[in-house]
C-alpha cells in the first residue's frame, strides 16, 4: 500500500541536501560540547566545583548547554529560512 | 502526609477539565478523516505545534519529576534537564525535516517508506507501543499523585479521572485536541514557572521558611548526658529513654513522650540527639508517622538552610537574606550548608522503621555533580557508576528524537520547513523552562516544603507555601500536563494499531472512516490498560520508568532513523535486526539490572546479573552495528530495497 505525506508541498533536492549538510555540521558541534561536559564529570569532576563569579564550572556548562541549543537552533532556523526564501525568489526569475 | 484539600485548586482544577473537554468536543465537529485524527489535517500553525511539542514534552517527569529531583539532590537533578533539551537539538538537526518528508501518521510510516517491509511494519509499531507504554504508566501514577493533595482523592480516583477525560480528548477529536490541549498547557506551564521563580526569588533565603499556610517546623537537638555501649541519658526529663537500634553506619535512640515514641539520631561528635522523621509500619500492617496515626498529621514539612553566610542556626533567631538575585541566590546557597534528608530502615522488635534523617550538605557539594550519581572516583564512584552515568546522560541526548509521541507531531504540520520552526519555538520555550527547574528545585529544596514521602510533589507544594491561588494555578496545570502528555502518548499507540497493524500489516483495506473509527476505538482500549496499569504500579519509581523510555527509544528506533536517513545501504532487514536486537538489549538490561532487582522487585541481597541498569550506552552501538552488518549481508540476496538517496 502506497503512503505519502500528509500534506504536499514542494521538493527542493538540492535545497534539501544542503539544509541537511547544515544539520549535521550544527549537530556534530553541539555533540563535541556536550561530550566535552560529560567528559569532565567523569574524568575530573572538581573541575566542576570550581567558581566562575556567583556560578560555578558545572552551573555555567548547564546553563551553556541550553542557551548554546537556543543560539544554534536560531542560527540554524535563519539560515535554512534564508535559502528557502532565496530559492523561491529564483524560481520566480 | 496529609494535604488540606483548596476549594480554590478544585474550582481551578474543574474549569480546566470543563475547558479541556470543550476544546476536544469543538474539534470533534472538524475530524472527519484519518489525517484530520492521526495529524490534525496536517494544519497546524507551527509556532503553535512548537508550543504544543512543549507541552508534550513536558510532561510528569519534567516538571514533577525535575523539580523533585533538584529539590532532593541539586545539580544532579539538573542533569535530566540539560539532556532533555540537548535531545532536541538531534530533532531539530537530523530528524525534524526528513521525518515530515518520509512520514504520513506514525514513526513506523517513516521508517518503512521506502521499504514496504511486513517486518518494520510489525516492529515498529510493537516498539512505538512498547515506548508509550513505559512513557504511559508514570504519567498516570502521576496523575494519582497529583490528586491526593489536590482533590484530597485517592490514587485509584486520580488515575481513573485522568483516563475518563483523556479517552474523551482522544476518542472524540484526535490529535488536533491533543495539539491545542497541549498548547494551552505548554504555554500556561512556562507562565507559572516564571512567576514561581520570581516569588521564590523575592523571598530569599531562610534558615526558618515559614509558609503561607503553616509556621516552619523548628528541628530540636537534645543534650546528651552520658553514653554507653548500651544506654544513653539526656538532659530533658520529659523524654524517657526507650532502647538503642544500631544500623550500620548510624546509632539511633527510641525515646518516648506523652505515650509517643520518637527516634533520634545519636550524634556523638556534639553529644546531642538529632530529630528524625520516622514512618513505622506495625506488625499488623498500619502506619505510624512520627509516632501518631496519619491522620493526627503529625508528619512535617522539611528542607531550609542551615548556614547562611557563614553564620549558623543558633537558637531560635532565624537568619533570612531577603530577596535575591538569580546570581546572589545561587552563590548565597553554594556559600552556605542546606539540611537534606537521607533514610533508612531499621527494625526495632517486630516493627520496621523508615527513618529520615538530617543530612547537613554544603551548597558547593548541592551544586555541584555527585550526590546521586557518584562520577568521582575520589568519592568511592566506582567504574560501573560512571559507566551508568554516561549511558543515561548518551539516553537522553539520542531518546528523545527517537520517541513516537513527540515524532507524530512533526505530521501536524503544513511543510518540513514549518516542522523545523515549530521546533525552534520548542526549543525555546523548553530552555526557559528548563532554567527556571533549578530555581524552582532550589527554591522547594530550602523553603520548607519538602513531603520526604513523594519527592515529586515539590514544585507545587512550594507553589502552595507561597499562596494558595499560585498553588490552585500550578496544581491545576500541573493535572493538565498530565492530560496533555497522556493524549499524545494514547493517540501515538492508537496509531500503532489501528494504522501500522490494522491497516498497513493486516492489510484490511480500512476505508477513512473505519480508519478514524478503529483508531478511536483503540484509543478506548489502551487508556483502559494505561488505567489499571496507572494503579498496579502504584508504588513504582516515576522517574525510572521514563528513564526506561527514553533508553528503550534511543536503542530501538534512534540506529534505524540515522541509518535510513544517512546511510544508502540500508536494508529493511538490516532495520529489522537493528530493532529486535536494540529492544532485547535494552529490555534485558532494565528487567535483570541491580538496579531493578533491587528498587523495584526489592530483592533484598540478591546479585542481578548486570551490575549497570542504563543501557543506552551497550545498546545504541549493539543496534548500529547490527543495521550495519544485516544490511551489507543483504545487499543482494533479499531484493535489494537499499534507500535511495532520501537525504539528497
Amino acid at each position: 500500500m502506497s503512503h505519502g505525506p500528509a500534506t504536499e508541498w514542494k521538493e527542493n533536492k538540492t535545497l534539501d541536501k544542503k539544509k541537511a549538510r547544515l544539520g549535521v555540521v550544527m549537530f556534530i558541534i553541539y555533540t563535541i560540547i556536550y561530550a566535552g561536559f560529560i567528559y569532565i564529570n567523569v574524568m575530573d569532576s572538581s573541575i566542576m566545583r570550581i567558581n566562575i563569579g556567583s556560578f560555578n564550572v558545572a552551573i555555567v556548562y548547564g546553563f551553556g548547554l541550553i542557551i548554546l541549543a537556543l543560539v544554534l537552533a536560531i542560527i540554524y532556523n535563519k539560515i535554512c529560512t534564508n535559502a528557502e526564501k532565496l530559492t523561491v525568489i529564483d524560481g520566480k526569475r | 502526609m496529609n494535604y488540606s484539600v483548596s476549594p480554590g485548586a478544585v474550582a481551578i482544577f474543574i474549569c480546566f477539565v470543563i475547558s479541556v473537554l470543550f476544546i476536544s468536543f469543538y474539534f470533534a465537529r472538524k475530524t472527519k478523516s484519518a489525517t484530520d485524527y492521526y495529524a490534525a489535517g496536517g494544519s497546524i500553525h507551527w509556532s503553535i505545534n512548537g508550543i504544543a511539542f512543549a507541552g508534550d514534552y513536558l510532561s510528569a517527569a519534567s516538571f514533577l519529576g525535575i523539580c523533585g529531583m533538584i529539590a532532593t539532590y541539586g545539580f544532579d537533578g539538573f542533569l535530566y534537564a540539560i539532556g532533555y533539551l540537548a535531545g532536541w537539538m538531534v530533532a531539530l538537526f537530523i530528524v525534524a525535516e526528513p521525518m515530515k518528508r518520509l512520514g504520513k501518521y506514525t514513526f513506523t510510516d517513516a521508517l518503512d517508506s521506502k521499504f514496504n517491509s511486513k517486518g518494520i511494519k510489525l516492529l515498529g509499531a510493537f516498539s512505538t507501543l512498547l515506548v508509550s507504554m513505559f512513557y504511559l504508566i508514570p504519567q498516570m501514577v502521576g496523575a494519582g499523585s497529583l490528586v491526593t493533595p489536590l482533590l484530597g482523592l485517592p490514587h485509584e480516583a486520580g488515575v481513573i479521572i485522568v483516563g475518563i477525560i483523556v479517552i474523551a480528548i482522544v476518542a472524540t477529536a484526535g490529535m488536533a485536541s491533543t495539539t491545542y490541549v497541549q498548547f494551552f498547557k505548554g504555554a500556561l506551564l512556562i507562565t507559572f514557572s516564571l512567576i514561581l521563580t520570581f516569588l521564590v526569588l523575592s523571598r530569599g533565603l531562610s534558615t526558618t521558611p515559614d509558609k503561607a499556610d503553616a509556621a516552619y517546623h523548628n528541628l530540636i537537638a537534645l543534650k546528651v548526658t552520658s553514653i554507653s555501649d548500651t544506654a544513653v541519658k539526656i538532659e530533658d526529663p520529659s523524654y524517657k529513654v526507650m532502647n538503642l537500634i544500631k544500623s550500620k553506619t548510624k546509632s539511633y535512640v527510641k525515646l518516648s513522650k506523652d505515650n509517643v515514641e520518637s527516634i533520634w539520631v545519636l550524634n556523638t561528635q556534639k553529644n546531642i540527639l538529632e530529630e528524625t522523621e520516622t514512618i513505622t509500619t506495625l506488625a499488623d500492617g498500619s502506619l505510624l508517622y512520627n509516632g501518631e496515626p496519619k491522620a493526627n498529621n503529625k508528619f512535617f514539612q522539611v528542607g531550609a538552610m542551615s548556614e547562611i553566610n557563614g553564620q549558623k542556626v543558633n537558637g531560635k533567631a532565624a537568619i533570612t537574606t531577603g530577596s535575591l538575585s538569580p546570581f546572589t541566590l545561587v552563590s548565597t546557597i553554594s556559600n552556605g550548608v542546606v539540611t537534606r534528608w537521607g533514610h533508612e530502615i531499621i527494625k526495632d522488635g517486630t516493627n520496621q522503621i523508615t527513618v529520615y534523617y538530617q543530612n547537613p550538605t554544603s551548597g558547593k557539594d548541592i551544586l555541584s555533580p555527585g550526590l546521586k550519581y557518584k562520577v568521582d572516583p575520589k568519592k568511592g564512584a566506582t567504574p560501573t557508576d560512571r559507566f551508568n552515568f554516561v549511558s543515561l546522560m548518551l539516553a537522553l541526548f539520542l531518546g528523545t528524537a527517537s520517541l513516537p509521541h513527540v515524532l507524530i507531531r512533526y505530521y501536524t504540520v503544513p511543510s518540513p520547513s514549518a516542522a523545523r520552526k515549530s521546533t525552534l519555538v520548542a526549543i525555546t520555550a523548553m530552555a526557559v523552562f528548563y532554567i527556571l527547574t533549578l530555581y524552582m528545585g532550589l527554591g522547594a529544596m530550602t523553603g520548607g516544603v519538602l513531603d520526604l514521602t513523594n519527592d515529586n510533589m515539590a514544585a507545587p507544594l512550594l507553589a502552595k507555601s507561597i499562596g494558595i491561588a499560585i498553588f490552585a494555578m500550578i496544581s491545576a496545570i500541573a493535572f493538565s500536563t498530565v492530560l496533555g502528555t497522556v493524549s499524545g502518548l494514547i493517540v501515538a499507540a492508537s496509531g500503532a494499531i489501528a494504522h501500522d497493524l490494522m491497516d498497513r500489516f493486516f492489510n484490511l483495506k480500512l476505508t477513512d472512516k473505519k480508519k478514524v473509527f478503529a483508531g478511536k476505538i483503540t484509543a478506548i482500549v489502551v487508556g483502559c490498560i494505561a488505567m489499571v496499569l496507572g494503579i498496579l504500579f502504584k508504588n513504582m519509581n516515576v522517574a525510572a520508568l521514563v528513564g526506561w523510555a527514553f533508553a528503550v527509544a534511543a536503542c530501538a528506533n534512534f540506529p534505524s532513523i540515522i541509518m535510513i536517513l544517512f546511510w544508502k545501504k540500508t536494508t529493511a532487514a538490516g532495520v529489522i535486526g537493528s530493532i529486535i536486537v536494540g529492544l532485547i538489549t535494552s529490555l534485558g538490561i532494565i528487567l535483570f539490572s541491580q538496579d531493578t532487582y533491587s528498587n523495584v522487585y526489592h530483592l533484598v541481597g540478591v546479585v542481578a546479573p548486570f551490575a549497570f541498569s542504563n543501557p543506552a550506552l551497550v545498546g545504541v552501538p549493539l543496534s548500529f552495528i547490527t543495521l550495519i552488518v544485516i544490511s551489507l549481508f543483504t545487499q543482494k540476496s533479499s531484493n535489494i530495497k537499499s534507500v535511495s538517496r532520501i537525504v539528497t
